[in-house]
């Protein structure tokens, strides 16, 4: 499977490999390194970290797959994380990951088909004064109404259109 | 050091800095787990099978990981104890595909063994269960995660014996199940079809992929089916028998198999005798040409899977030579058809084998013949085999010794029988060599410097005026660090022997499961012995063997005039010898 991988690529994830060549245990931050830098942390670039490190493949999707920070699919071009923890939960949190996903189409962890929107589902993000509270690229937006959620995505809708 | 502890309310010096659960295996004391004799496998004690009372614990500890200290008491059979361990193993049953009655692994079930010692029911928790994955692709290993417990022991033993293991824990909490990475089917992955994992498996969720149902098929079309067993078979078929580890059952696997229905019972002895006059040719014609060395051996074919998908670089210094058993199929598919004028097509091979990666390796394109026929047919494990002769109804025990068939290819030699254990190739390789080079039979026979399970033996030999220097491993673990030097260009060997198993094909993984609640006669150090019982049945059956070495096989020599030539000729090559192929680790 490495073969689908371009040269470039490859050598790039060699390259962020080899930024914790002394560590004893430099998996997650090689993981976290990929998942920042290219949104995204496939099989095929697992097999050339397992080659790079010696830690098996198997042992490194478990890890990519434990941890929801890492994702096996390219994510959307604005990531929608909706807090589940505790305190928004119990101020609706489930109400809003539903109104999302009606609203754009897809379950918690999809990418909609244009790219535009990935919708996750997070544990606590620490914001439980805003509960309860979605993150958008980052940004967050705290005690959504289920009511303003299609104002939001049309924002974010219109600002890609406006980029292009 | 010794401390002092009680268990169950009595005085005891026990080892300091060992677990709860050896101290009272020590004392005589079995703690009901789903780790007993199997340590190394696991160190997590999650599955909380084990738990017991002890006191300067808060609350109950697992056994299998607690260590003893001075003055513990320790109870077991609190009514406490007793029930916390009943609780665990419900909650494990609660999560578990509870059709035990089709299951193939019931009577080896160690969950369902730790379930009757505890008195745990099947539904004492019901609910919401884990999606379950069924991989089926492998022509070796099924894969059904309904069965699992998620202890990790095939886990542990992938990576212990082979280094890059290709199976782990996926996702996580409720959701977590054992796969290979991206949950691909094993057929898939990197999978060397060994079966260490099979071997270690408390459960029904990885299995042998069984072929009886082709055999049953062959016998009913009235096919002419012929059976050959491997050489580690005997020394293992009678565990499943009630015969103590280390017992050879040759005559009686013999009779058991002629009253199965084959017509004929021959020993694969036969074709490692006839692979060693082909390797050991090979080899010889490698040194003086100033071929690539160092030659590996090629019988394993869990290494050769192993080969061609880490180091296909190093391909072309893997014997050319198929394996014995298919060597043997390829002979009766010829020179035996014509011999006893049958239609080659029209001939059924059986191989009796310790091993699970045979069945993939008969389906390989390279093991079939001009007419598309392939060498063997089907591949059965010591496991099925007795699966087989239990549901005949024989009575195992008292069935009377009997010799294989003797026309065409009865004769084997003790180099042949000593293929089934780590070293056993080479030292037959050796004393054909020796024969080769020296011009005489080397005096002492054996050449004891390739026993034994070290992870890699080494030994240098003069022969014929010239240094042999040589080395046997396995486990790829172990493989790794020579092919690492051959790569390198710094390997000093002219031969490597290299087995997949750790241990050779004795620790097969089609061999009889070594657990002690299933061997309760066995003694207590079960798990660090039972390789070299088995290993000894095969020495003591070379021993007993008035013919040692494979040249000295007249039937060999036979063959050889009458038919294939000499060794290496053209029609060799054709029949005996395959080729390899580099394969990627992950197939889409």
């Amino acid at each position: 499977m490495v073969s689908k991988l371009n040269g470039a690529a490859e050598k790039q994830i060699v390259e962020i490999c080899d930024r914790y060549k002394g560590e004893k245990t430099p998996l997650i931050m090689i993981l976290s390194d990929i998942q920042r830098e290219y949104g995204y942390v496939p099989l095929e670039v697992q097999e050339i970290v397992s080659a790079k490190t010696g830690i098996s493949v198997a042992e490194i999707y478990g890890v990519v797959t434990f941890y929801s920070f890492f994702s096996l699919e390219p994510k959307g071009k604005n990531v929608i994380g909706c807090c589940l923890g505790t305190a928004c939960y119990v101020k609706g949190g489930q109400r809003i990951i539903d109104q999302f996903s009606e609203i754009l189409g897809i379950k918690p962890g999809q990418t909609t088909e244009d790219g535009l929107f990935t919708l996750d589902a997070l544990r606590c993000i620490g914001a439980c004064a805003a509960a309860p509270a979605v993150t958008i690229n980052g940004k967050i937006y705290a005690r959504v109404n289920v009511k303003d959620i299609p104002d939001i995505v049309a924002e974010y809708r219109e600002g890609a259109v406006a980029h292009v | 050091m010794k401390v002092n502890i009680k268990i169950e309310g009595k005085d005891y010096q026990v080892e300091e800095g060992t677990t709860i659960l050896e101290a009272a295996r020590a004392c005589g004391y079995e703690i009901p787990s789903l780790c007993s004799y199997n340590h190394g496998e696991c160190s997590q004690g999650s599955c909380r099978v084990c738990l017991v009372e002890a006191t300067g614990a808060r609350g109950l500890v697992a056994s299998c990981v607690y260590p003893v200290a001075e003055g513990m008491e320790v109870k077991i059979s609190s009514p406490k104890a007793v029930a916390a361990r009943r609780t665990s193993v419900e909650l494990l049953l609660s999560n578990h595909s509870q059709n035990c009655q089709q299951c193939r692994k019931n009577g080896h079930c160690e969950l369902l063994y730790v379930a009757q010692l505890t008195g745990a029911r099947e539904g004492a928790f019901t609910g919401e269960k884990t999606e379950t994955h069924y991989d089926d692709l492998t022509p070796s290993i099924i894969r059904d995660s309904s069965k699992c417990i998620l202890c990790g022991r095939c886990i542990e033993r992938c990576k212990s014996a082979h280094g890059n293991g290709v199976l782990g824990f996926e996702r996580r909490g409720f959701k977590t199940f054992v796969a290979p990475a991206g949950n691909l089917s094993l057929d898939k992955s990197p999978c060397l079809m060994c079966g260490q994992c099979v071997s270690v498996c408390p459960t029904g969720a990885l299995l042998v992929k069984s072929e009886i149902g082709k055999v049953d098929a062959a016998m009913v079309s009235g096919k002419h089916v012929i059976v050959q067993t491997a050489p580690a078979v005997r020394a293992a078929l009678g565990e499943e028998f009630g015969y103590p580890i280390g017992t050879a059952v040759t005559g009686k696997m013999v009779a058991a198999l002629r009253r199965l229905g084959f017509e004929k019972v021959y020993d694969t002895d036969f074709g490692a005798d006839l692979t060693i006059m082909e390797e050991a040719t090979e080899l010889l014609h490698r040194i003086e040409s100033g071929g690539v060395l160092p030659m590996i051996t090629s019988c394993s074919p869990g290494w050769v899977n192993y080969a061609e998908t880490y180091y296909p670089d190093l391909l072309r210094h893997v014997s050319s030579c198929k394996s014995p058993h298919e060597m043997q199929g390829a002979i009766l598919k010829s020179y035996y058809a014509q011999q006893k004028g049958i239609d080659p097509a029209d001939i059924f091979v059986v191989s009796i084998m310790p091993c699970t990666a045979k069945k993939y390796e008969k389906d390989r394109p390279q093991m079939k013949n001009e007419a598309g026929l392939k060498d063997v047919d089907a591949v059965l494990t010591v496991t099925e085999l007795a699966e087989m002769i239990r549901r005949s109804g024989i009575l195992f025990k008292r069935l009377p010794d009997e010799e294989y068939d003797q026309d065409i290819m009865g004769e084997y030699s003790g180099a042949g029988t000593i293929f089934g254990v780590t070293g056993g190739v080479m030292e037959a390789a050796l004393r054909t060599a020796y024969f080769v080079l020296e011009g005489k039979e080397h005096e002492g026979i054996t050449f004891e410097q390739v026993r034994g399970f070290d992870d890699v033996k080494e030994a240098s030999f003069a022969l014929g005026g010239q240094t042999l220097n040589v080395a046997v491993t396995s486990g790829m673990r172990n493989a790794s660090k020579l092919l690492d030097d051959v790569r390198a260009g710094k390997s000093k060997y002219q031969f490597i022997e290299i087995m997949c198993c750790p241990g050779g094909c004795i620790n097969g993984g089609g061999m009889p499961i070594v657990r002690h609640a299933f061997l309760p006669d066995e003694d207590v150090d079960i798990v660090d012995t039972y390789r070299a019982k088995r290993a000894a049945a095969l020495y003591s059956e070379d021993e007993r063997n008035v013919l040692r070495q494979s040249h000295n096989n007249t039937q060999i020599q036979a063959l050889y005039k009458e038919f294939l030539g000499e060794p290496n000729s053209h029609l060799a090559h054709e029949l005996l010898h395959t080729s390899y192929k580099a394969r990627e680790p992950f197939r889409a």
